[in-house]
């Protein structure tokens, strides 16, 4: 097999046995890696109790992936999967950075951890050999102190094991920070700093399985390919494709912090009671020229190097570090908390990033509590004194360190925005759902449908209400299904692990399945791919959705929906009073389940199913979902 | 008779993106793989945004040929860079003691030291790098002057400057 390392590592930390695994090629073929043989491998280990599962118990699978593309796609990243804790299905979630090259470079595609153990651990991968060690020495403490710790110890035993080599470069670490630590549902798994795969909530999964952090030291070769000349020559088209690519290299995703805002009014503002604002002091041109430090910062491979380093240098803000902040948590860490300068907006990104709160998940969570403020259902008691009022960066970074730490509200608001909703609604006796922007448990990307003009909603109002991923706004239900921000697309994307920004023109999408064939020698094509590989693994991740369990179950009629707030009329801007057409989204609901292959009530047809060789997938949801 | 064109490969640490573009290139060009490890430059990430690519600075008196005990590094006549004799070379690892920023490496799976060749006088890192426009590596005519064995410098050592320059008072501790 090529691209592949060929092997995947199973560590068991309540037995704290490790071994090998393998799949064979028709597995890999059909499941690439990543997401999709993430979502097989959950459903082959748990899919007949997958209900029972609490994705918070050792039970559950976290698994860390990468993909045959991994390290040769410019851009590379890693796909965390397990059972969500957040949609109690399965999320494929991405983070960039260096990690899955020195997992590559080991010998490994892969973790697949299991169990739960004793005590705070952390697992070093060198070179096909892997160890878990103490970590009561880190566990409790921040991102950026993680580490500094992770690196110093990584290159120290490197040395010792090697003393001859030179210098050691620092092998490449995830970790979690006290958020995930403490089992909070919005917690993130983080690399390098600022780097989180926030969507499905592993970070807790990890904390749930007393692992701080993995680390990772490859000194091979990532794995042969099958046509080596023809992978250099794309690489190099690719990267010259983005290197003309001149907005998304000098702003990143910046750009939109106020571009959305203002002219396509799809930006969350104050928990979304708006999606629109004016306010110039936002856009990214004030970050470039005031906050950012350094202006192209990329991971392995990238050619776009979209990330920024942000750190204000004068002011009550001053020293704080986050990267950009790009357009998500622009939104989500400040319009969507009413901030709207860049300098709060990276202190307070900094300080989820030291937690290791998702700037989404988090954002959302905190812009819930605040229209709760706002309403006065929750109140400056409640709130252990906290004064939470729309623009106030500091009143928010106080309720972000209650809700990594659990402590006082900050333990039900850790459970993320729907869970909270229905958890403060029990004591209040209040129906507080209608404020909660959020897709079966998983916060909305900072995107909204209302003005009809955002990417997400040109996919026909159903983009998150039908994504498997809910809320992700990089996994939308999209038509036609080929389109290149279709989730079928992204599942590609997610199973061979590399960036999707640098396949985001269409010039680029054109030249992937040539990439594919380049490194594995497999040629997926359109066809393959559109109707057999990619339903599999969209249908595996539907069916784990619809089965969710223990606490959340989703039912298609009621939850494949979008949020309450996406039907009231926008306020302001632009597009005042235009809302979500609920005829119009019923129709593209029913237009994408018949695209899709799954039949009125939302679940996937048995003869389709029966066609993919999903069988036993059939039975089971005949079985479950009576 | 070859001719004799001595390059360098200028660096500014502040401009690197942290791509490792430079590492896919130099081992594709050595080794025909892409292969982090056994590039003849390499990132380092002792901090995340104070990346540093560490490779021959060529110093006027080239310690590391110094010391070679069994004659396995020379210096090129067309290039100056050093090149490593890899049937000659034992891997004792006395070149990498003797340069001042412990530049050289041993090849992961050979036993032989990693030094970087200038490609033979296209560098494969500075093209791509500045194809990519980062312009942290680039061919610059090789100066008259002893100060590029300022380069010549252990990753500690310039990431230590590096967090002050780009992170200020925050970035003292960090290394």
């Amino acid at each position: 097999m090529r691209g592949y390392a060929g092997k995947f590592l199973e560590v068991d930390l309540s037995t704290e046995k490790m071994k090998d695994v393998n799949f064979d090629e028709a597995i890999l073929r059909q499941y690439i890696g990543g997401r999709g043989l993430a979502t097989r491998i959950l459903w082959d280990r748990l899919g007949d109790h997958w209900e029972k599962v609490d994705p918070l118990g050792p039970e559950n699978i976290l698994l860390l992936f990468t993909g045959p593309l991994t390290g040769f796609f410019p851009g590379a990243k890693l796909c965390v999967s397990g059972k969500s804790p957040q949609s109690n299905g399965i999320v494929g979630s991405t983070v960039a950075g260096e990690f899955p090259v020195e997992i590559k470079c080991s010998g490994y595609d892969g973790l697949i951890v299991t169990g739960k153990a004793s005590h705070p651990v952390y697992v070093s991968v060198t070179d096909s050999k892997a160890e878990i060690r103490d970590a009561s020495h880190i566990w409790g403490k921040e991102a950026k102190e993680t580490l500094k710790i992770l690196t110093e110890e990584g290159r120290r035993e490197l040395r010792e094991r090697n003393p001859r080599y030179g210098e050691w470069k620092e092998p490449a670490a995830i970790y979690i920070g006290p958020a995930g630590e403490n089992k909070v549902r919005v917690s993130a798994v983080t690399a390098k700093w600022t780097h989180g795969a926030g969507y499905g909530g592993y970070g807790a999964v990890m904390g749930s399985k007393n692992l701080k952090a993995v680390i990772a030291k490859g000194t091979g070769p990532l794995p042969e390919v099958a046509d080596l000349e023809k992978v250099s020559t794309l690489i190099d088209e690719i990267s010259r494709i983005y290197y003309r690519a001149d907005e998304w290299r000098r702003w990143g995703t910046g750009a939109a912090g106020y571009d959305v805002g203002a002219r396509l009014s799809s930006e969350p503002v104050k928990n979304w009671q708006d999606e629109w604002h004016d306010e110039k002091s936002f856009g990214v041109d004030k970050f470039e020229e005031r906050v950012w430090i350094k202006r192209y910062w990329g991971d392995f491979g990238c050619p776009t190097t979209c990330l920024k380093i942000a750190m204000p240098k004068a002011g009550p803000f001053k020293g704080a570090i986050t990267d950009n902040p790009d357009y998500e948590n622009q939104a989500y860490v400040g319009t969507n908390l009413g901030l709207f300068t860049p300098e709060e907006n990276v202190y307070l990104m900094a300080l989820l990033d030291d937690l290791g709160l998702c700037g989404i998940q988090g954002g959302n969570v905190l812009g819930f509590a605040g229209e709760l403020f706002q309403r006065g259902i929750l109140t400056k008691g409640d709130l252990d004194g906290i004064e939470l009022k729309w623009g106030d960066a500091e009143a928010f970074a106080s309720l972000a360190l209650m809700i990594a730490r659990r402590e006082g509200i900050g333990d039900v608001l850790a459970e993320g925005t729907y869970r909270a909703a229905l958890k403060i609604g029990e004591i209040k006796k209040m129906d507080l759902l209608p404020y909660a922007v959020v897709e079966k448990g998983i916060a909305i990307g900072a995107h909204g449908i209302r003005s009809g003009e955002d990417y997400t909603a040109e996919a026909g109002l159903m983009s998150f209400a039908c994504s498997v991923q809910g809320g992700d706004h990089t996994s939308i239900a999209y038509l036609p299904l080929t389109h290149g921000n279709s989730e079928l697309n992204v599942i590609l994307h997610d199973s061979g692990v590399y960036c999707w920004f640098n396949v985001m023109e269409d010039e680029a999408l054109d030249l992937i399945w040539d990439f594919f064939e380049a490194v594995t020698g497999w040629r997926i094509g359109p066809e393959e791919w559109y109707e057999t590989t990619a339903r599999r693994i969209l249908h595996l991740q539907r069916a784990a959705l619809l089965l969710g369990g223990p606490d959340l179950r989703w039912d298609p009629k009621v939850h494949d929906d979008n949020p309450p707030r996406f039907y009231e009329p926008l306020p302001s801007g632009p597009y005042a009073g235009k809302t979500t057409d609920r005829a119009k989204f019923e129709e593209y609901k029913k237009e994408y389940y018949e695209a899709v292959g799954w039949d009125e009530r939302g679940r996937p047809k048995s003869e389709e199913l029966k066609r993919l060789g999903l069988k036993d997938l059939d039975r089971k949801l005949r079985n479950a979902l009576r | 008779m070859s001719q004799k064109k001595p390059v360098w490969i200028a660096r500014d640490y502040t401009r690197c993106s942290g791509c490792r573009k430079c590492e896919i290139a130099c081992s594709l060009f050595h080794e025909k793989r892409i292969w982090p490890e056994a590039s003849r430059i390499r990132v380092f990430m002792l901090v995340p945004g104070a990346e540093v690519p560490h490779f021959c600075a060529q110093c006027h008196d080239y310690p590391c040929i110094e010391s070679c005990p069994v004659e396995a590094l020379s210096v090129s006549e067309e290039t100056e860079a050093v090149l490593v004799d890899k049937e000659k070379c034992t891997g004792c690892a006395l070149c990498i003691d003797a340069c001042p920023g412990k530049i050289p490496h041993l090849h992961p799976t050979e036993n032989y030291a990693l030094i970087c060749d200038l490609c033979g006088g296209d560098p494969q890192c500075a093209r791509v790098c500045g194809e990519g426009r980062w312009n942290a590596l680039w061919v610059a005519k090789k100066p008259k002057s002893h100060s590029y064995r300022l380069y010549a410098k252990r990753p500690e050592e310039v990431t230590r400057e590096l967090v002050i320059n780009l992170y200020g008072e925050k970035g003292k501790g960090m290394i």
